[in-house]
């Protein structure tokens, strides 16, 4: 079986040779980041080949539900079957090519039904009627493309009720491609006493004028919180240290605050590297660790898990774990990124948050804050690093320097590693994500 | 202050507008009461500022530090700084409540916000709820209600 039309062949510059010329030991070109064919090459290859995340389970909690989304530039719907399996099915008519779900998210009931010509499909993609259906009799269409319905995305695996899903039909395995990294999502969810998040409070959707990655980048870029976020973070701890004394720490500031900890701070808390361009940041401690206690959750999760349990779950603070290729999970503050990648330099960055079932109000109140005041378009810290992104975006075009440098702390036997923690401020993870760029870029080139 | 008269209301509304065009943020910020909120909410008639996302739900502390921040020597996403221009209809009063001295008006705006080279267009209804304090009056809440608050938007950086 060749593969289908989601890898064709990419243009002759774009061929794997000259996808690994762009990324040395310790330097990355700048044309990953700019280069429109790059970009194309990622859509068809990169986004085909890893597993991306797609949506939440408790966003289709009954048959019929769907929500719809992006992998990659690929539009696809995610729906609740009848059996409670989720599909996966790319969300384009098998006639005309119309988007067949339209809105957001919804119930579409036993079928969806295409809006220009009323073609019907079962909700895991199958063809189910058309009008006029003996106009078809007798020509060759059992033969044609359009038989077959919705396409459907070549593998889907739920996993803690996060739904990630393989375009291509053919490659690397969910247990293979993720390893040990799916410990950030295990943590998240095991914080809930009743283990089971569920998507809550609304998403904020953020424009940026720059390429996907560099979001990515900045996930563990834990050497520019004290530099770009001294304007919002630092400010916000000299205006609070204007207040009367004894004023109660407001839950704003401790969220700000930590932004500002010194370089020894990020050194200390350490990143973990995994397989694959996964990795996070905050080991030993982090930006979250040391928020005031929630009245009553302590007590949920003993009642729970037992105290043992609930110390190993609580004491885990992990900072930023990035999912390669584009999202990115926050366990102690239950939020989730994804950057959609729209073109070579836009990004829709969507910034998600969870109720963690059984547990206090208290806890989303915090996540929905932490998420205004750090993730969405009129966030004072989301605006620092907004500005830096599309600085990098406009200046990557000079032809004054090439190469963009990730080699802080390169050591070459890290090359040999996988699950290792190290120096918070080691670029190693940024190296690691480059590599798995790589690796998921030509992978399918290859198998022509 | 007497009881202000529906005029009093309406011009308090426009010199609001008024001080924000002109950046003149300190007073602007005194026009809030201690325990003020500035609410944009994320969602069409959201009622929950606090267990729902919102673009900006903000006691009088928050509002400070964004002011601060615009000023500030290493704020480089305000370098060049953003400008702004309220374009208002007349507001509506909407409540009176002399006996409880609690106002509320609603207004029409457009809100065009800039910087460099690029203008953005925004449109949506403000909704204040005011009080006489010390013989003046002050906003205890200020929502705005984007009429597209749910779209992607790049960066909102000055007030509406």
């Amino acid at each position: 079986m060749t593969l289908p039309a989601l890898a064709p062949t990419p243009p002759a510059t774009l061929a794997p040779a000259h996808i690994r010329a762009l990324v040395r030991e310790t330097e990355v070109h700048k044309d990953i980041y700019i280069d429109p064919q790059v970009f194309a090459a990622e859509m068809q290859h990169l986004f085909a080949n890893a597993w991306v995340y797609v949506g939440h389970a408790s966003q289709v909690p009954n048959a019929g539900d769907y929500t719809t989304t992006t992998v990659g530039d690929q539009p696809m719907v995610m729906v609740r079957q009848a059996d409670g399996s989720i599909s996966v099915l790319h969300n384009r008519c098998a006639h005309k090519g119309v988007k067949v779900a339209g809105e957001a998210c919804g119930n579409t009931g036993k079928f969806f039904r295409c809006p220009y010509h009323a073609w019907t499909y079962r909700t895991d993609g199958s063809l189910m009627s058309m009008p006029l259906k003996n106009g078809y009799e007798n020509t060759g269409f059992d033969s044609c493309e359009a038989s077959r319905g919705m396409a459907r995305a070549g593998a889907v695996q739920v996993y803690r009720d996060f739904v990630f899903c393989r375009l291509n039909p053919r490659g690397e395995s969910f247990e293979d491609f993720f390893g040990e990294s799916l410990s950030t999502l295990d943590n998240m969810v095991d914080r809930s006493p009743q283990g089971r998040l569920e998507v809550a409070g609304g998403v904020l959707r953020y424009m940026h004028r720059c390429n996907w990655k560099m979001l990515v980048d900045n996930q563990t870029d834990t050497c520019h919180p004290m530099v770009a976020h001294e304007s919002s973070a630092g400010t916000a701890i000299r205006v609070f240290a204007k207040a009367p004394a004894g004023t109660p720490k407001p839950m704003a500031v401790e969220l700000f605050a930590p932004f500002m900890s010194p370089y020894e701070f990020f050194e200390n808390m350490g990143i973990r590297v995994w397989r694959n361009g996964h990795g996070h940041t905050g080991v030993s401690d982090s930006i979250h660790a040391a928020y005031s206690p929630v009245p009553g959750y302590h007590e949920a999760m003993v009642e729970a898990y037992g105290e043992e349990r609930t110390k190993q779950i609580v004491s885990e603070v992990r900072h930023n774990t990035v999912y390669f290729p584009n999202i990115m999970v926050k366990g102690p503050i239950q939020t989730l990124r994804v950057f959609k990648p729209i073109a070579v330099d836009r990004t829709l960055v969507e910034s998600w948050t969870f109720r963690l079932v059984g547990a206090p109000d208290l806890l989303l109140e915090r996540t929905c804050m932490y998420n205004r005041l750090v993730n969405g378009p009129t966030s004072v810290v989301g605006h620092d690093d907004l500005e830096v992104y599309e600085r990098a975006q406009e200046a990557l075009h000079s032809r004054g320097r090439d190469w963009v440098n990730v080699g802080r702390l390169y050591d070459p036997a890290e090359l040999d590693q996988t699950n290792v923690a190290t120096n918070g401020t080691n670029e190693w993870q940024m190296r690691n994500q480059l590599r798995a760029w790589v690796k998921y870029m030509t992978a399918s080139m290859e198998g022509q | 202050m007497a009881a202000p008269t529906a005029q009093q209301l309406i011009d308090f509304v426009l010199d609001e507008a008024a001080l924000l065009d002109a950046q003149r943020l300190d007073e602007w910020l005194a026009l809030f009461t201690d325990d003020a909120r500035y609410w944009m909410p994320l969602t069409p008639g959201q009622t929950d500022p606090l267990l729902q996302n919102s673009l900006l739900y903000e006691d009088k502390m928050l509002l400070q530090i964004r002011i601060e921040r615009l000023a500030g020597a290493r704020t480089f996403s305000q370098q060049p700084r953003s400008r702004c221009h309220h374009l208002l209809q007349q507001p509506r009063i909407a409540q009176i409540d002399a006996a409880a001295g609690t106002y509320s008006l609603r207004t029409a705006f457009h809100y065009v916000e800039t910087r460099l080279d690029e203008q953005v267009l925004f449109a949506g209804w403000a909704t204040h709820h005011l009080v006489v304090l010390e013989g003046a009056l002050r906003i205890k809440l200020k929502r705005v209600d984007l009429v597209n608050s749910d779209a992607a938007f790049g960066n909102i950086s000055l007030f509406m």
